[in-house]
């Protein structure tokens, strides 16, 4: 059973006691004498020209270096398509929208310069929903779309709010609905919100003298912002370093580039001195991008048995003003735009629609938390019309290994065991003892499920890498590129490597700042691919090593090196272990009695990149863009008052196929983290516009996330399929744990209210008025 | 009444140490602590009192740091996360997860510290009370609860 000394066991995290002591230095924390701080004006409209900018008053003020407006630093930052500059030119298109930036002596002397800055807006009418983006006669957020520079695989229409549309094309959908006996189409939607990383964005650039650009930023994707630093702003990468400190909370929102290249401009502008900026936790939410709004219609046809025969799929994505990562939000949902399910005819658009909303960027779940809350919903809708269990249904057609997914790729032996997952969370919540369960005449207690399944959404060539060098003592440091975002992946990679070398875990020591300049080259920490990723790098520079390890001892001890093994820091032969040698006299080379030196250093090299990934088909979709699937259920428990439609959440479930847990209370940690989110998402989390596109909750006072007290029992266990390619057998499990609950939720409410409701957020007035509506009709 | 000017040098008593610090009269006491002192524990999560990141204590008591200014604390006696050492509820956070990214971590356990000490019979409804000034967007505060009721129970010796 043990087979293992390391892996499948929950040591210490290796940040737990400096944590707990504040003393990890997050990015904001740094301060240095004659750093410059900055303070940014923003827009109070949701769409406007930019008349004129006065900064003459400002400038005048006590300790102010520079004012910077859009017209001193017209770059394109925009990430996969060029729709942005890094403060608004010519006009805003969402409230809040950086307009002008203060470069002072202090913070404050920037804050109190903000009001001196004069602005003349021409206010123009809001696009305030992706309805009205959508109608035909709509106003453009962005005019000159089809000029626009972006990547290959985002098809942006020209003259219209529709900054990209994956298409999936599959099977016969015509015959599929001819075949299905009972038809369902619904539309269901929720607005935009925010992370809400307890840390805000922050980002410290220098340039020094021979042109080297000095970042340092609360970065999920330090290589990201190298390469697009180089390309946005024309400076070789070579001269570009950055560092990502460990961060304060990620969940997507600090992926791709964020403040980075304000920064350097800024400080391009004070001939290279160093410059912080600083969100306010105001501007975190609507001058860096949050949470994408969705509205998914669904069409969905069943055999009288429960057998899915088609959908059509139409998914639209409010990335707001600009599209960031959202372009390919709404193209990773079409990829996995079915759900973990069998479907045989198959069509889906994805839309990502601009608004004049903020705008938005990857988020936990990137796209599959979205789709899932359509089809989960609508199954729960086709569930109560055929009059079946919606856990039996979701079994009926869950997908397996020799299906094929939305992409018309077959899913292979890795595939995770959806069935034994449904199995296990009816369990853990007590399906069988009622979903509906009324408690008098006034409550109710009733339950709800959401499946889920996700692939990382990211380039094909997507790599990680792994540097192992050695102390005298024979411990190891371990050089890996991905950031601690709270996530513990650098605890789990000193596992493997532990696993590997049979030694403790206390004798590796992790990186935790990834700087790109002696970091291995790392595409993102994001998309859940880390631990895999990483892992296997970790695996391939272990074994590095310790061939290198065995040439060395091999040498020493004259024997052939495949007689080696090594475990608890000595290298011996194998079938005589009392022969061999200390790791720590063979680590930086073997010394002689008589001075003599052999070998030098052991370095271990590893390196991982994806394998055999495609991208797709603009017309439909085929292709092979999936890493690995991670498969799950999830179900709440509800308790109702029908009276006054105040509900708790009592208990919140999740099972996922992870393959190989490889540390049993981080892996816990993520999923129980990941679903209380999504309650949160899915109760209480929403921007509120008013009539002119402004926001009305963007503080943390207004925009309301989960606090303590308000957790429901969280029930949590794994299914371990094995991941072929994983390490260890592992598949990544950090955002996973979020996309299943929001639809679980809503399904355990319309079951309390019997009736079928397709809004979120899920607040008591909202419940109350959906009974009104309904009730009117 | 003592009145102060743009800048002044005050006494701060912090973790048992009187600091000089040269202070602008208006600045917030989170301010003073991080960019004069390095006591970088304490963080701006929103400087608004909604997030509770800043939680220090004063005279003992919880009091978010971004919501009052440094001369307040004159007299009085401070403790940052930097402060509190080998204490129930640290090592409890570490055993039970009662963290992920660590940015809301110091306040939480200046808070959770202040409240074992002040109800070491707590029940769950003052924990709640509590608790709630502070927000965790990682863990789903299922690490932070557990590792209170444990801390708790050590400290009552059970």
């Amino acid at each position: 059973m043990d087979q293992y000394k390391v892996i499948g066991k929950s040591p210490p995290r290796k940040d737990s006691k400096d944590k707990v002591k504040g003393k990890v230095k997050y990015v904001n924390d740094i301060n240095t004498v004659g750093m410059l701080h900055t303070a940014l004006k923003t827009s109070p409209h949701a769409h406007a020209k930019i008349i004129s900018i006065d900064i003459a008053e400002a400038m005048e003020k006590p300790g102010v270096r520079k004012v910077i407006t859009g017209e001193d630093i017209p770059y394109i930052v925009g990430l996969y398509l060029g729709d942005k500059y890094p403060l608004a030119l010519g006009k805003v298109r969402h409230y809040g929208e950086a307009v002008a930036a203060v470069i002072a002596d202090s913070e404050r002397e920037a804050l109190e310069a903000l009001d001196a800055i004069k602005i003349s807006y021409e206010e123009l009418s809001p696009v305030r929903s992706i309805e009205e983006a959508m109608n035909e006669d709509a106003a453009l957020v962005h005019e000159e779309l089809d000029t626009y520079q972006h990547i290959d695989g985002i098809y942006p229409e020209g003259d219209s709010n529709v900054a990209n549309r994956t298409k999936i094309r599959k099977g016969d959908i015509d015959l599929g609905f001819e075949e299905s006996d009972f038809i369902i189409e619904d539309t269901f939607s929720y607005p935009q919100g925010d992370h809400v990383a307890l840390e805000t964005r922050a980002a410290i650039a220098e340039i020094k003298e021979d042109g080297q650009v000095i970042i340092t930023s609360t970065s999920q994707a330090p290589f990201v912002v190298r390469s697009l630093m180089s390309s946005f702003f024309n400076i070789e990468p070579g001269k570009i370093t950055v560092t990502a400190p460990p961060l304060g909370g990620g969940f997507g929102g600090k992926a791709g580039i964020q403040l980075e290249g304000l920064a350097y401009l800024l400080s391009k502008a004070v001939e290279g001195k160093p410059v912080k900026v600083v969100n306010t936790r105001e501007q975190d939410m609507m001058a860096s991008p949050g949470r994408i709004g969705f509205e998914g219609k669904v069409k969905l046809g069943c055999k009288k048995d429960g057998e899915i025969m088609a959908m059509k799929l139409h998914y639209m994505f409010d990335t707001g003003a600009y599209a960031d990562y959202s372009v390919n939000i709404s193209r990773a949902a079409a990829i996995a735009c079915t759900g973990p399910y069998n479907v045989p005819h198959l069509t889906c658009d994805s839309l990502c629609v601009y608004t004049n909303h903020p705008f938005t960027n990857a988020y936990r779940g990137f796209g599959h938390l979205e789709l899932a809350f359509a089809i989960e919903r609508a199954l729960d809708v086709m569930a109560d019309k055929l009059g079946m269990d919606s856990a039996e249904l979701r079994k009926k057609n869950a997908i397996k290994a020799g299906d094929t997914s939305p992409t018309n790729s077959v899913m292979d032996e890795n595939t995770g065991d959806l069935s034994k997952c449904i199995d296990r969370v009816k369990e853990l919540i007590q399906w069988e003892e009622g979903t509906y369960i009324p408690l008098g005449e006034n409550k109710v207690r009733a339950k709800g499920m959401g499946c889920l399944w996700k692939a990382p959404a990211m380039p094909t060539n997507t790599d990680a890498g792994a540097i192992l060098t050695f102390n005298e003592d024979g411990s190891i440091n371990l050089n890996c590129s991905i950031v601690e975002i709270g996530q513990g992946t650098g605890t789990g990679l000193a596992q493997i490597l532990a696993e590997k070398f049979k030694m403790d875990l206390e004798k590796i020591h992790i990186v935790t700042d990834i700087n790109t300049r002696v970091a291995p080259h790392d595409w993102a920490t994001a998309a859940s691919r880390s631990l895999f990723m990483a892992g296997r790098a970790v695996m391939e520079a272990a074994e590095d090593a310790l061939t290198q390890i065995k040439e060395t001892a091999a040498a020493v001890l004259r024997c052939p090196s495949e007689d080696l093994d090594v475990a608890e820091e000595r290298v011996f032969i194998k079938d005589e272990p009392h022969i061999g040698l200390d790791l720590k006299d063979v680590v930086l080379g073997y010394v002689y009695e008589n001075g003599n030196a052999i070998r030098g250093q052991i370095i271990g090299r590893g390196r991982y990149i994806a394998r055999r990934i495609t991208g797709i088909d603009k017309e439909t979709g085929e292709g092979k863009p999936a890493l690995e699937w991670t498969l799950g259920a999830e179900a709440v428990e509800v308790e109702l008052d029908l009276k006054d439609y105040s509900y708790k959440i009592l208990k919140s479930a999740c099972v996922m196929d992870v393959g190989k847990v490889i540390h049993p209370d981080l892996a816990r940690g993520q999923v129980v983290g990941a679903m209380s989110m999504g309650l949160s998402l899915a109760t209480d989390e929403a921007y509120v516009f008013n009539s002119r596109g402004q926001v009305l909750n963007n503080d943390l006072r207004s925009f309301k996330i989960m606090r303590y007290g308000e957790m429901p029992e969280y029930l949590v266990d794994f299914v371990e399929t094995p991941q072929g390619d994983g390490p260890y057998g592992a598949r990544g499990l950090g955002e996973q744990g979020i996309i299943g609950i929001p639809a679980a939720v809503i399904n355990a409410l319309s079951k309390a209210m019997g009736m079928q409701l397709k809004e979120l957020p899920l607040t008591p007035e909202n419940l109350w008025r959906a009974r009104k509506e309904e009730n009117t009709i | 009444m003592k009145t102060y000017k743009d800048y002044e040098a005050i006494n701060l008593s912090i973790n048992g140490e009187t600091r000089k610090v040269i202070i602008k009269h208006s600045d917030t006491l989170l301010r003073v602590l991080r960019e004069k002192l390095g006591l970088t524990g304490g963080k701006p999560g929103c400087e608004n009192g909604d997030c509770g990141a800043c939680t220090i204590l004063l005279d003992g008591k919880p009091v978010k740091s971004c919501m009052m200014l440094a001369i307040e604390a004159i007299d009085k006696n401070i403790t940052t996360i930097e402060g509190l050492s080998n204490t129930e509820i640290q090592k409890a956070f570490v055993e039970y997860g009662g963290f992920q990214c660590g940015y809301c971590t110091s306040g939480f356990l200046l808070n959770a510290y202040a409240l074992l000490e002040t109800h070491p019979d707590a029940d769950d409804d003052t924990i709640k009370e509590w608790l709630q000034s502070n927000l965790c967007r990682c863990t789903g505060y299922e690490g932070i609860s557990k590792a209170i009721k444990t801390a708790q129970k050590k400290k009552a010796g059970i």
